[in-house]
């Protein structure tokens, strides 16, 4: 089980990345086609302003979980305070 | 923690009733102050935002709506640091009596017509302020109980807690009704939207009150006493690695998936009754109501039952739930207010016709169309087109509104489709308090499961409606102009399923019985 548990962490870095690419990309173009006028401009923006920011430090809590995954850090899981703080 | 010789035992049973009833009072109103602007949120976009584009005029009422889920984790931050240094009782007391405050104050707000562009940045002010103090609140309220609880029975006891959301939206729906039957709808959405904003004051009052006489938490005032309380409860809760690990996996295990099931269940089967198929205001009001009615004690059953068998086993069973029944939960709603699937009565129907010329000579043609339905289905459309004296100027777009009622038969099946995913809620939210208690230590307990609680609930869950309405628009086009009406369902279902894999991989299948320490 802490074998599968490691190896999905990869699967977590990989989720985070791509997420991070798509969130990018996407944005990216659907700002473009608003400033050619294929889109409301202000709907476009008000909507990518507010994702981007907001999703990508999680996106970060994403991989730095999935580091922690990979490294055996839930291997097993602290049940008393001296082992948290 | 469940190796300590130091044991948890608790009020007696009138004690931690008190305790209880006190707690969950103040966390109702509090939701209540949250949802009221939620409920509201397309007259609010007619009153305090720009007319002139509907859709952004409701995107940007939805972000303000989101605006007060994503100052929640700051809040969270803020509060979680008094709570954990100060005690308690008083951080949850300013919590109530700024949400208070600010919604009294978005009741008293002039709107766009009388003072311009002040009235949608003072509403995103307050709607802030609003954020701020729920996410001070939840947590507070949550470790207070669970902090007064005995062994073995914290599920069930702070699952009353639990409750206090879906019936804050129980209330604010109600309140609305209430206000909006008294009055008449002209009224309702010219002033008296207000009044809900503006009753909060009183409730708050018995709130505070209440919460007055309340004591501090054993367990902190124990900490306190022994000199244990943290002096930076931000920097050992998020910069500690043996803790930060926690929050994280609090966040992408549990709440993460918790928060999208629980506002795709509420809020956006309201949004997508209302928008999608534009199921008549009241209709929708009162089949929510009933949902929420029936679906509420089973919060208290999922709490109970996750003491005995587990948080992880039903928090995750109500998102496999969810994640395999979204889809035909979704198209049999659509299904029943289809107006395509459905048999015209051409004998009921009717077509009518005004024009009202302004003096400028503007002429505004209101075309009315009744359509009956074998089934007892009803569907108005009303299209407003203005012909303009000016033939060099160009004319506005003509309006549609578009309005469904169900029969009776549709109105009760529609009520249990709702029921079913309020009781996935009631799966996934009603043990998670406990939940997140048991993960962290008293010393940094509030502070440390704030932070998750709100950032899956307050970002992934109430964004939901605003992305799935996103994904929705982004659907429409020249070949499909109605969209695909199930796109938005994506986000919650993908959300939902990841949560649930890292919940099975990582999750411990135990209760951690002890919280003493």
């Amino acid at each position: 089980m802490n074998s599968l548990k490691r190896l999905a962490g990869f699967i977590w870095i990989a989720l985070g990345a791509i997420v991070i690419y798509l969130l990018f990309t996407q944005a990216g173009k659907e700002i473009a086609e608003a400033v050619a006028g294929k889109r409301v401009l202000l709907d476009t923006q008000m909507f990518w302003y507010i994702i981007i920011p907001i999703f990508l430090p999680i996106i970060l809590g994403l991989l730095l979980f999935g580091w922690y995954a990979f490294k055996g850090e839930y291997d097993v899981i602290a049940r008393d305070s001296e082992h948290l703080s | 923690m469940a190796n300590s010789s130091t044991t948890n035992e608790g009020l007696e049973p009138k004690g931690l009733m008190k305790v209880i009833t006190a707690s969950s009072v103040g966390t109702l109103i509090e939701w209540y102050d949250f949802y009221i602007y939620g409920a509201m949120a397309v007259i609010i976009a007619k009153q305090f935002f720009p007319q002139d584009n509907p859709t952004a005029a409701f995107l940007a009422a939805l972000a303000t709506f989101a605006a007060g889920f994503v100052v929640r984790p700051f809040g969270a931050l803020v509060f979680g640091r008094i709570g954990d240094v100060i005690g308690r009782k008083y951080t949850f007391l300013l919590t109530l009596l700024l949400m208070g405050g600010s919604t009294f104050a978005i009741g008293l707000v002039p709107g766009y017509a009388k003072i311009g562009m002040w009235a949608p940045v003072l509403i995103l002010l307050l709607r802030f302020v609003q954020g701020l103090a729920l996410g001070g609140e939840y947590g507070g309220a949550a470790t207070y109980v669970a902090e007064h609880s005995p062994l073995g029975r914290r599920g069930y006891f702070t699952s009353f807690i639990q409750t206090t959301a879906t019936l804050g939206f129980f209330l604010s729906l109600g309140v609305i009704l209430l206000t909006r039957k008294s009055v008449g709808v002209e009224a309702f959405n010219d002033w008296g939207w207000r009044v809900p904003f503006i009753v909060s004051v009183f409730l708050i009052a018995i709130s505070v009150y209440i919460r007055l006489k309340m004591a501090e938490s054993p367990l902190f005032a124990k900490i306190k006493k022994e000199g244990k309380i943290s002096s930076n409860p931000l920097k050992e809760s998020f910069a500690k690695k043996a803790n930060l690990k926690m929050v994280l996996l609090a966040l992408f295990a549990a709440v993460m998936g918790q928060g999208v099931v629980w506002y795709t269940g509420q809020f956006y089967a309201q949004t997508f009754m209302e928008r999608t198929l534009s199921i008549e205001f009241e209709q929708v009001r009162y089949l929510l109501c009933f949902a929420i009615l029936l679906a509420t004690p089973f919060f208290l059953v999922f709490g109970a039952w996750s003491d005995k068998i587990g948080r992880k086993t039903i928090m995750l069973g109500g998102m496999l739930l969810a994640i395999v029944t979204y889809f035909p939960i979704y198209k049999t709603m659509y299904s029943l207010a289809d107006p395509k699937a459905k048999t015209e009565v051409a004998e009921s129907s009717s077509t009518g016709t005004a024009v009202a010329v302004n003096a400028a000579g503007d002429s505004t043609i209101t075309t009315t169309t009744v359509k009956a339905y074998t089934d007892g289905c009803t569907a108005k459309t009303v299209k407003k087109e203005v012909k303009l004296a000016d033939k060099s100027k160009p004319a506005p777009k003509a309006e549609t509104t578009k309005t469904f009622w169900l029969n009776s038969s549709g109105f009760w099946f529609m009520m249990f489709l709702v029921f079913i995913q309020i009781l996935y809620v009631t799966m996934v939210y009603g043990p998670i308090a406990a939940f997140l208690v048991e993960l962290f230590p008293t010393r940094i307990r509030y502070t440390s499961m704030s932070l998750p609680y709100h950032i899956g609930n307050g970002i992934f869950g109430g964004l939901t409606p605003f992305i799935a309405t996103r994904l929705f628009d982004a659907s429409k086009t020249t070949e499909n102009p109605g969209g695909d009406p199930y796109i938005g369902l994506w986000y919650p279902i993908l959300i939902a399923g990841v949560c649930f894999v890292i919940g099975l991989l990582y999750l411990p299948s135990k209760n951690d019985e002890d919280v003493s320490d």
